[in-house]
């Protein structure tokens, strides 16, 4: 609940914005059964799509499989040039705006308030963009560019170990240096410019331009009224597609790994049925995801997110000071130079060696953190209005890429020290080098600090709890989308997106064809990658007829 | 008996309050009261208005459309759909109401919240609550 407005003064407008003029009702092609509130065809065909797709690939797994890997692999390794000159584009967009008098537009008109504070905000827009990945690839990514030969390294550097020998001092710290380097190269400024377009593009088109906060909206500058009419239905169904699958599967290969976690700390060697334990804990996250959307977006997802931030903050704390802390400082500061050194090689999408890093790893992630952006695009935009869009670069693309910066230096930087100090005797070496398992590496890291024991179970919390803030604040975006940009629809729309995702995760990992189906949303990136750099010239167009603050 | 009368207004569903809506007017001459009509709105755009001050200045000209002297008060919300009974709590205080008059609705809005808002309500103010059916 924000300002109230006392009707005995004059009314003061928001402040001028250039509201586009449209014949189109919000909620006009909604349709109202059983006294639900829901888009006429969006709700209905994703819903349906969603169900087909999970039947079919049940039904048809062995010929599923390999199909959507290959489509992935196609895109990957086919499109990786296309991927990593619209990253690029995506962060140099944000860097001009940040700079040109645009950034002095308000989200809201010209005399809009911020409805969030800096903390709440930064809270729920980083538990919805990357919390879980962080807790997920923090020790890992740089460790395994630290050892593990896969192909060609990166910037043409060797291996700080190999066989479990230390190679020499100077080898081993280009090597580390290149593993923090192209790690944070993933977490840094192009996952947040790419969240950033489409969220700011978002804002723009519905605080601003007074059109329905739907990921349609963005293109009413491209397509006009037709925006309404089906072009806009499958943008939008898109968008619920790669949200759900996106969430499901994340849900699922979560709650395995939150399994393995449990397992591993308190000492149950190899939980024997992971997979009801896994089911279990997607029971346990929706239902707590449940109630959550239930106490709705301040009550739920922003009390929520703002505990995980306080444990994440916590966790980091903790690891610096009874880390190697002198070490970590200094390698902050080196690591950030190193980034800004390689990030020209890195994202020069030409004329490169590094097949294995470049498709394997970037436009991966390029393609699975562009399949994400719809949902957590229009979850940052939701909570937006009032910040300048000055503000908001620096809030949703400078202070995030800092933040990851500062996470990854700790828990890569902790875990390579680890593996410098005790080569094959350490943890780490173990669940990542010497044998991949991928999902102990966090904790492997942990196991070797004091404390152990707490430090692996708040670790477990942070990872189920980042998984609740991304399912109930993806429901609510679904939800919001499938009404037709109403945020106000009835309750039971968002109680059945929960827990229709959690159902849809509980299906795929008993029956197999999580790989499948991630293996889709990633390769949803694709699409989305073209609607995003048309999404950036709409944004700069829509900035530019705004009056500025 | 009473003298402030707060009527909460659902501009969305404007035909489902004709009766709560009359009945106040009565309650409001009879007892020389003065009516305040509250409504609640998104942060978003939404099919009454693009933002909530644009929603705002809509209340009001309903207001001024119906008999009588009255004053507004509009909301905005994070949330609505679960913030409103609280919004509405924070009116009663706020606008120093002594009686609420609202329609309680056939397959509506309020159907959109689980529970009436008559009901919660009722349950967690201290100020008569007349649900109009």
């Amino acid at each position: 609940m924000s300002d109230s407005t006392d009707s005995e003064a004059i009314p003061a407008p928001e402040g001028p914005a250039d509201i586009i003029e449209t014949d189109y009702e919000i909620g006009q092609n909604n349709i109202q059964p059983f006294g639900l509130d829901i888009h006429n065809p969006v709700f209905l065909i994703s819903g349906l799509a969603v169900v087909a797709f999970v039947i079919v690939t049940l039904a048809f797994q062995t010929q599923i499989e390999p199909a959507f890997s290959a489509m992935r692999g196609f895109l990957t390794s086919k499109l990786d040039w296309f991927f990593l000159i619209a990253g690029n584009i995506f962060v140099l967009v944000c860097l001009g705006l940040l700079v040109s008098p645009l950034g002095k537009v308000r989200i809201g008109g010209v005399d809009a308030t911020p409805d969030y504070g800096y903390l709440g905000w930064f809270a729920m827009l980083f538990a919805a963009g990357m919390g879980i990945g962080l807790m997920f690839f923090g020790v890992l990514e740089p460790v395994y560019y630290f050892g593990t030969p896969w192909g060609d390294q990166p910037l043409g550097n060797d291996l700080g170990i190999v066989d479990g020998v230390l190679a020499d001092p100077a080898t081993v710290e280009a090597a580390r240096s290149m593993a923090m380097a192209s790690t944070m190269y993933h977490w840094g400024l192009h996952p947040w410019a790419m969240y950033a377009v489409v969220a700011l593009a978002l804002a723009l088109f519905a605080f601003n331009k007074g059109l329905p906060l739907t990921v349609r909206s963005i293109f009413y500058p491209i397509f006009g009224e037709r925006i309404w009419g089906w072009p806009g239905h499958i943008i939008d169904i898109l968008a619920v597609l790669a949200t759900l699958f996106g969430l499901a599967t994340s849900l699922g290969f979560g709650a395995q790994q939150a399994s393995a976690g449990i397992g591993f700390v308190f000492g149950i060697d190899g939980i024997n049925d992971t997979v009801t334990v896994a089911v279990f804990l997607i029971a346990g996250i929706t239902a707590i995801a449940l109630i959550s959307v239930l106490r709705g977006l301040d009550g739920g997802v922003k009390l929520l997110s703002e505990i995980n931030m306080g444990l994440a903050a916590i966790l980091l704390l903790f690891v610096i000071f009874v880390g190697p802390t002198m070490t970590l400082v200094t390698q902050f500061f080196s690591n950030i130079g190193a980034y800004f050194v390689d990030l020209i090689p890195l994202s020069n999408p030409i004329g490169r060696e590094d097949d294995g890093f470049r498709q394997g790893w970037t436009a991966f992630y390029w393609a699975w953190w562009i399949s994400w952006s719809p949902f957590v695009g229009m979850f940052i935009a939701r909570v937006s209005r009032g910040r300048t869009v000055r503000e908001f670069i620096t809030c949703v693309l400078l202070i995030p890429t800092a933040v990851s910066m500062i996470w990854m230096t700790t828990f890569g930087g902790t875990a390579i020290e680890q593996i410098i100090e005790r080569a094959t005797d350490s943890a780490v070496y173990g669940y990542v080098i010497e044998n991949y398992v991928p999902e102990l590496s966090l904790f492997g890291m942990l196991s070797e600090l004091p404390m152990a024991q707490i430090t692996s179970i708040i670790g477990i919390v942070l990872v189920i709890v980042f998984f609740v803030t991304s399912s109930d604040s993806g429901s609510l975006v679904i939800d919001t989308i499938t009404a037709g940009g109403k945020v106000d629809a009835p309750v039971a729309q968002r109680v059945f997106w929960c827990v229709f995702e959690g159902l849809v995760a509980a299906a795929l990992l008993i029956g197999g064809g999580l790989v499948a189906l991630q293996a889709m949303a990633v390769s949803t990136g694709f699409p989305f990658a073209i609607v995003l750099l048309l999404g950036c010239w709409a944004l700069v167009k829509g900035l530019m007829a705004e009056p500025r603050a | 008996m009473f003298s402030r009368i707060m009527v909460p207004v659902d501009l969305t569903h404007l035909e489902q309050l004709d009766k709560a809506l009359t009945v106040s007017e009565e309650l409001a001459q009879s007892f020389g009261a003065e009516i305040v009509y509250v409504s609640v709105t998104a942060e978003t755009p939404t099919k009454i208005a693009h933002n909530p001050k644009e929603f705002a200045q809509k209340l009001e000209a309903f207001a001024a459309g119906r008999p009588g002297k009255s004053t507004t008060k509009s909301y905005s919300a994070h949330d609505p759909a679960i913030d409103i009974d609280k919004t509405l709590l924070k009116a009663i205080d706020e606008t120093g109401a002594d009686l609420v008059v609202m329609a309680s609705h056939k397959p509506g809005i309020a159907d959109f919240f689980w529970g009436s808002h008559g009901a919660s309500l009722a349950a967690h103010t201290g100020v008569s609550v007349f649900v109009v059916r």
